[in-house]
């Protein structure tokens, strides 16, 4: 297997939160896991990340467990962007990319000039370029989003996670961050896993779409297959009217209110 | 600003701290020139060595030292926990020192030259005590802090009984309780030392890592840094750095949480300045004040505790409104 979760489950406490899991990740693809509020979404992610331990189960990379893998080692192959940031508030938006050149640096030596080079690079293919010295406090939301993606992209990986990176942004900025995350899948050939609540661009931009609902995946495959009434039905308890949309060549919904009065939640 | 005015700073700084120790050492009940002063540091005959090398100069190494180790520790601090109020105090070393100074005091009265090192043993006792009640698959910084608050209040209910049953054994427990830097010999800087010498080679290799570990540990996690391990590191270093400063001069007050504030204010908050800014700050801060409390008085001096909290407390009060106005 490239990249999947076998057999995951998670627990807090005595609380079961995902049991069973499995997924697989075609190399290049980008798959979107969407599902209600508390399904475990972000929970899965992070057992990638290291934060949360699975109580059972593996996440495996090119056939081995994470945990045969040294924590720098892993970093330069796979990035993770957690939903919600922290930075000091004086920082740089080149410095924060910089960080991404961590798991690079030897022990107690300082950036190379590969490592800057790196940085240019990310900031150029975010279309940060002339942004570096700025602040980032100071900048809008999306240009913020995009000075995060920039710095996992200054780790070189090969996967890419991304929690929820579209919740706080208007739509404009949405679009944006949605179309950098394409570009960089197409550009780059970076995997792409990313959780997100808007069924609309989870049709539009994924290759393929898991659904967590009540523990257990309930769902999987192609935009087409997932994102359909039925479905949004069991899973959200919305009815829905399913369009197509020719221009992008993918499915899309307006929902609406379930009218049958024991699907409502 | 820029690196380079950043490390022009620093640099300002150091030369300060040397600038300073020579005043300091020259002013006091007897003041000397700073010719004089010289002459006392390299010449071992002059009329001035024995009050400035034996007296003045330990005493002003130490308060130093102090100033660096407490600094130091605010700073990993502040840093670990992501909390600007956090201080040495916080993982328990002003409670832990207390509680065995007071225990060795009323248990043992006639082994009071063991003092500092049971405030060393007690106040890295009570760190670990409080990390290991704040443990659960790992530390989270509120609850650390949470269970800091609590121990510290376990011991502070100790401290009071043993003064209420003790107090006769106690009498001389004002100097450590209030921390001051009369007791300091060369002894004292040569206990202190190895501790200092520690943290200062640590704060060479950490900056790249404590800059990770400020976007949180999910991010710092998936960039590759082991982050409890870490923290863990983090607090026992900075508690044994502190606890050295309580040996010495006791629970000298304030100095870990305003240092690392400052010198955010002054250089910001990378690691990579941030920890060699407060080195200096802390050696500053703490010299100046407690020369102020020799020489403010005719006779005897004020502790170098109530000399930082009055003028300490108010320039950290103007910086921080300068800052923000």
């Amino acid at each position: 297997m490239y990249f999947g979760f076998q057999n995951i489950s998670i627990a807090y406490g005595k609380q079961p939160i995902l049991e069973n899991i499995n997924m697989e990740f075609e190399k290049g693809s980008l798959t979107t896991i969407i599902g209600p509020n508390g399904c475990g979404k972000s929970s899965l992610l992070k057992t990638v990340s290291r934060v949360v331990s699975p109580s059972a189960g593996e996440v495996v990379f090119q056939d081995k467990p994470l945990r045969a893998y040294a924590p720098k080692e892993l970093a330069k192959r796979i990035a993770y962007l957690p939903q919600v940031h922290m930075s000091p508030k004086d920082i740089t938006i080149r410095t924060l990319v910089s960080y991404g050149r961590y798991p690079y640096k030897k022990f107690a030596s300082g950036m190379t000039g590969q490592d800057y080079e790196m940085v240019e690079q990310s900031l150029a293919l975010t279309g940060l370029e002339n942004m570096g010295d700025r602040l980032l406090n100071n900048l809008s939301g999306g240009e913020k989003q995009r000075a995060w993606i920039a710095m996992t992209i200054c780790q070189q990986p090969e996967i890419l996670l991304l929690d929820e990176p579209i919740t706080y942004l208007d739509i404009g900025y949405q679009v944006e961050v949605l179309e950098l995350i394409q570009k960089l899948k197409k550009q780059l050939k970076i995997t792409i896993i990313m959780v997100l609540h808007d069924m609309n661009f989870t049709a539009r931009y994924s290759d393929w779409v898991y659904i967590l609902k009540d523990r257990h995946i309930y769902g999987s495959g192609r935009p087409e297959e997932t994102i359909e009434y039925e479905k949004m039905e069991q899973v959200f308890g919305i009815g829905s009217q399913v369009l197509r949309d020719e221009k992008n060549n993918c499915p899309f919904i307006i929902p609406e209110k379930l009218q049958v009065e024991t699907g409502l939640k | 600003m820029k690196p380079y005015h950043k490390i022009a700073i620093i640099l300002l700084l150091a030369c300060l701290c040397v600038l300073s120790t020579m005043v300091c050492v020259s002013v006091g009940t007897v003041s000397y020139t700073i010719p004089e002063v010289v002459q006392g540091l390299i010449n071992a005959d002059s009329p001035s060595r024995l009050i400035i090398w034996n007296v003045r100069l330990p005493r002003i190494l130490c308060g130093g030292m102090v100033g660096v180790c407490l600094s130091l520790a605010g700073c990993i601090l502040q840093g670990v926990m992501r909390n600007h109020l956090a201080s040495p105090s916080t993982i328990g070393v002003t409670s832990g020192a207390s509680f065995m100074g007071y225990l060795t005091l009323a248990a043992f009265p006639q082994y009071s030259q063991a003092l500092p090192i049971a405030a060393i043993i007690g106040s890295f006792a009570a760190t670990m005590i409080i990390y290991l009640l704040a443990y659960e698959k790992g530390v989270s910084p509120v609850k650390m802090i949470l269970s800091g608050m609590a121990v510290s209040a376990v011991f502070g209910a100790f401290n009071d009984i043993i003064r209420t049953f003790f107090s006769d054994h106690l009498a001389n427990t004002a100097g450590f309780m209030v921390g001051t830097l009369n007791g300091c010999v060369w002894d004292s800087f040569f206990m202190i030392l190895p501790y200092m010498a520690a943290g200062m080679i640590i704060c060479l290799f950490l900056p790249s890592k404590m800059n990770i570990l400020m976007l949180g540990d999910e991010m710092a996690n998936s960039l590759g840094l082991r982050t409890e391990r870490f923290r863990l590191f983090l607090i026992a270093a900075s508690s044994l750095l502190a606890g050295s400063s309580v040996a010495v001069a006791g629970l000298v007050s304030f100095v870990g949480l305003i240092v690392p504030h400052i010198a955010r204010l002054i250089v910001g908050s990378d690691y990579k300045y941030l920890f060699s800014a407060s080195i200096f700050l802390g050696y500053l801060l703490v010299i100046v004040c407690d020369t102020i409390g020799r020489v403010i008085l005719p006779v005897g001096n004020l502790s170098v505790s109530i000399v930082l909290s009055f003028i300490g407390a108010p320039f950290f009060l103007y910086l921080l409104r300068k800052k923000e106005g």
